[in-house]
């Protein structure tokens, strides 16, 4: 047992360090900071940098652009990446679509979507959930009906997160109404210009717009938009959803908020005195550093474990990281707006820019808090991570 | 960066794990407790005949020069099976004072003895107003001649009803809270002047209250620097906190264990229990805690390596508050959710609570331990 990194390993986490601090936007870097969203544009900009410079889909086969980097250089890039903060890869195109097409897509959709992806020169989104599937996702109602060389696609999906942005979707649909609920589900991708596709906003409690309503009104679809198998589409949704591990607990992203957290503490005074130096806000922080920590470790066994043995099936501990990483999520913006006090008040219809310039920084603390409810519910709801653990795990 | 244990740590685990399955299921516990002095002379020589009371000891010591990873594993493993015999206070903390500050005649007229397993340890260090802190000493070292004359009362020895020899923190200078002047003495425990109270723990272990009237112990029973004891005390606390922190985390693995086999074998409305999903969650949530302690464990025991004495501190006071947490949790659930048994002498499952809330309140709890970490400037510093 050895906690150290090795020699190369720490000049590949400078490398990374280095590259972040020169090429980030520092504006893109400050709004991360702020917890504020960025514009279309900021984000794309960025991943255009890291796929120029050939890390835009790390974690892909090398002959699909990939890095063949170790589990643990994947982990450190992640970490510095989240902790600098710079902005993550689109994870419906790189993470989730991306790899079901390389493992179960014919040439064809190889050669048009993977270096497209790569590129964000199409914005992939997810259309998985809908109004009466959440957490039974397998009960979805869309259908895709086969007609000639066509899809018929009717129905609605929901949460559909940054479909405003997109240029297109990967879809499930039904496509056989009388197989067990699923065995009869299809993987379809599609433009999201197509006629009959409509997007429709949601305002979530933070006032922010991230998430959306799609609805499918008889929109065509060529019949080669079909990924693999008909009615495989099941299977290779849990194969995206398992593949989903790392970086799901999110430490780096909670590594730099503390961080924050801690500065800000020391700056904004309460009782006469910086609030850090109250001893019971001081032992929640603490407090809070500490699982983070034991979360971090928990982390590298499991990154530790895939990099000696494989990846094999998906790791149940992955539930273990999403709980834990979520509830410290959730933790840190409770802290920040324990900070802020009754300065959290003030709300801007209008969206990002704080009232006052010099309290600016205050602007987002609250609608971040709100907004971050939903990390213990997307993603397999912390619920249903209880149960992968009860059943996988403890047999029950 | 690695998690596995290497081959020989792994056969470490198989023989020790081997050992307590065949001599330390829950009747043979019962048996041994009530052996004279409450832990079993056979077992211990079983203990001594394998190595591995000799394991941290350096070669040249007649040890086998093994690291924190061989005392975790250890550790973890007389967690799981509840064993009472005084590992923690003989091998880890009076074979830590020898090994990093026992001159070279204290280490072999002590040592020897520790490996055949035919001497044990007590730690004399709790006083009646010290609570966890090592610093806070009453207890008095007299110079007289080349040696010393100890004097003061000490609180929940650990093993000390059944030592043969105590190790015994004593001011030699400055007040009750200076973190200066503080020596560490090795004192026979039939010493002329020493008086035992012993009793059973919670635990099922032994302790005893001991009081030291005028004991006179020669110049080579000081340990260390007599004048400046703090930093070999802290050291050894620690280790002996990280090996509580191992022992934590076999008890919880063991009570997870039985917990979930007791849920799926006991029946209500005609199903097993295990199959409600208000038990399983709270069964997960036990796992998840687990696992967060194991880690940490881990930690603290990695760190045993770091150069930076605050460092090294820090992480094991971060290891003692999670593993604290943790251990409440599952500890207490664990008897939820075994109901009415759960409360019984006769079911193992209690003897796992009692023994991880001992722990908790052993060497600092996770208040104290927070604090700890919090005055240091965190964990992120």
């Amino acid at each position: 047992m050895d906690l150290a990194f090795t020699k190369e390993e720490i000049a590949f986490r400078e490398e990374v360090r280095e590259f972040f601090k020169n090429n980030v936007p520092p504006e893109t870097r400050r709004k991360l900071q702020e917890g504020r969203h960025l514009s279309k544009d900021e984000m794309v900009t960025w991943w255009r940098i890291l796929n120029k410079k050939g890390w835009g889909v790390t974690h892909w086969p090398k002959e699909y652009g990939g890095t063949g980097w170790t589990t643990v250089q994947h982990y450190i890039f992640n970490e510095e990446l989240q902790s600098y903060p710079a902005p993550q890869p689109l994870a419906f195109g790189v993470s989730m679509v991306g790899p079901v097409i390389y493992t179960f897509g014919n040439e064809k959709q190889k050669k048009e979507y993977l270096p497209r992806i790569a590129n964000v020169d199409d914005w992939w989104c997810q259309g998985f959930s809908e109004p009466g599937s959440g957490s039974d996702l397998a009960s979805l109602k869309t259908t895709a009906e086969r007609k000639g060389d066509k899809w018929i696609i009717n129905g609605q999906k929901t949460w559909t997160t940054l479909a405003q942005h997109a240029d297109m979707i990967f879809c499930l649909c039904r496509t056989d109404k009388n197989a067990k609920k699923q065995m009869g589900i299809s993987f379809i991708v599609f433009s999201m210009r197509s006629k009959g596709v409509t997007v429709r906003p949601i305002q979530t409690i933070d006032g922010g717009h991230e998430v959306n309503e799609v609805f499918f009104d008889d929109v065509e679809v060529p019949y080669e938009n079909l990924i693999g198998e008909e009615n495989k589409g099941w299977d290779y949704a849990k194969f995206l959803l398992g593949n989903e591990r790392t970086g799901i607990a999110r430490v780096g992203v909670s590594k730099e908020r503390l961080r924050r957290i801690r500065a800000l503490a020391s700056k904004v005074e309460s009782g006469g005195r910086p609030v850090i130096e109250d001893p019971a806000f001081r032992e929640k922080l603490t407090a809070c550093e500490i699982e983070l920590k034991a979360l971090e470790l928990t982390q590298l066994r499991v990154v530790a474990d895939e990099g000696k043995h494989g990846k094999g099936k998906p790791n149940p501990a992955s539930s273990v990281l999403k709980i834990k990483g979520s509830e410290i999520q959730q933790t840190t913006t409770e802290l920040l707006m324990e900070i802020i006090g009754p300065f959290a008040a003030p709300y801007d219809e209008h969206g990002d820019a704080g009232s006052n310039e010099s309290m600016d920084w205050t602007a987002q603390i609250a609608p971040s808090y709100f907004n971050n409810r939903k990390v213990s519910i997307y993603g397999g709801s912390n619920e249903i991570q209880r149960n992968i653990i009860s059943k996988a795990v403890l047999g029950l | 960066m690695d998690f596995d244990l290497s081959e020989e740590q792994r056969l470490l685990k198989e023989s020790i794990d081997g050992l307590l399955t065949d001599a330390y299921d829950f009747d043979a516990r019962k048996k041994y407790m009530k052996e004279k002095g409450g832990w079993s002379k056979a077992l211990w020589g079983k203990l001594a005949e394998q190595g591995l009371l000799g394991l941290p000891f350096a070669e040249t010591d007649g040890g086998f020069g093994a690291g924190a990873v061989e005392t975790m594993i250890v550790m973890e493993a007389l967690g799981k099976a509840l064993v009472v015999e005084p590992y923690l206070a003989t091998v880890v903390v009076a074979g830590g004072f020898l090994r990093h500050g026992g001159s070279a005649e204290q280490k072999a007229k002590y040592i020897p003895g520790i490996i055949d397993g035919s001497k044990t340890f007590g730690f004399a260090q709790l006083e009646k107003n010290s609570r966890y802190d090592l610093f806070d000493v009453v207890t008095t070292a007299k110079k007289k001649g080349d040696g010393w004359v100890i004097d003061g009362e000490k609180f929940v020895v650990l093993n000390g009803e059944n030592a043969d020899t105590l190790v015994v923190t004593a001011r030699t200078k400055g007040g009750q809270r200076d973190k200066t002047g503080i020596g560490v003495f090795l004192v026979p425990a039939d010493a002329k002047g020493v008086t035992k109270k012993g009793y059973p723990t919670q635990d099922g272990l032994h302790a005893a209250d001991i009081t030291f009237t005028n004991v006179e112990v020669g110049a080579d029973a000081a340990i260390g620097d007599p004048e400046n004891g703090l930093p070999l005390i802290e050291r050894v606390a620690d280790e002996a906190r990280t090996a509580l922190c191992a022992e934590a985390v076999g008890a919880m693995d063991q009570s997870l264990k039985d917990t979930v086999e007791y849920i799926k074998t006991r029946k209500q409305f005609g199903v097993a229990i295990g199959s409600f999903q208000s038990l399983q969650h709270r069964a997960a949530d036990m796992f998840v805690a687990l696992e967060q302690a194991r880690s940490m464990s881990m930690f603290a025991t990695m760190a045993s390596d770091f150069s930076d004495a605050k460092e090294r501190s820090s992480a094991v006071a971060a290891a003692k508050v999670q593993v604290g947490k943790s251990l409440k949790f599952v500890g207490q659930q664990s008897i939820q959710l075994h109901g009415g048994i759960g409360m019984t002498m006769e079911a193992k499952i209690g003897h796992y609570f009692k023994r991880l809330t001992m722990i908790e309140n052993t060497l600092g709890d996770t208040d104290y331990h927070l604090r700890r970490v919090s005055e240091g400037g965190g964990l992120l510093a």
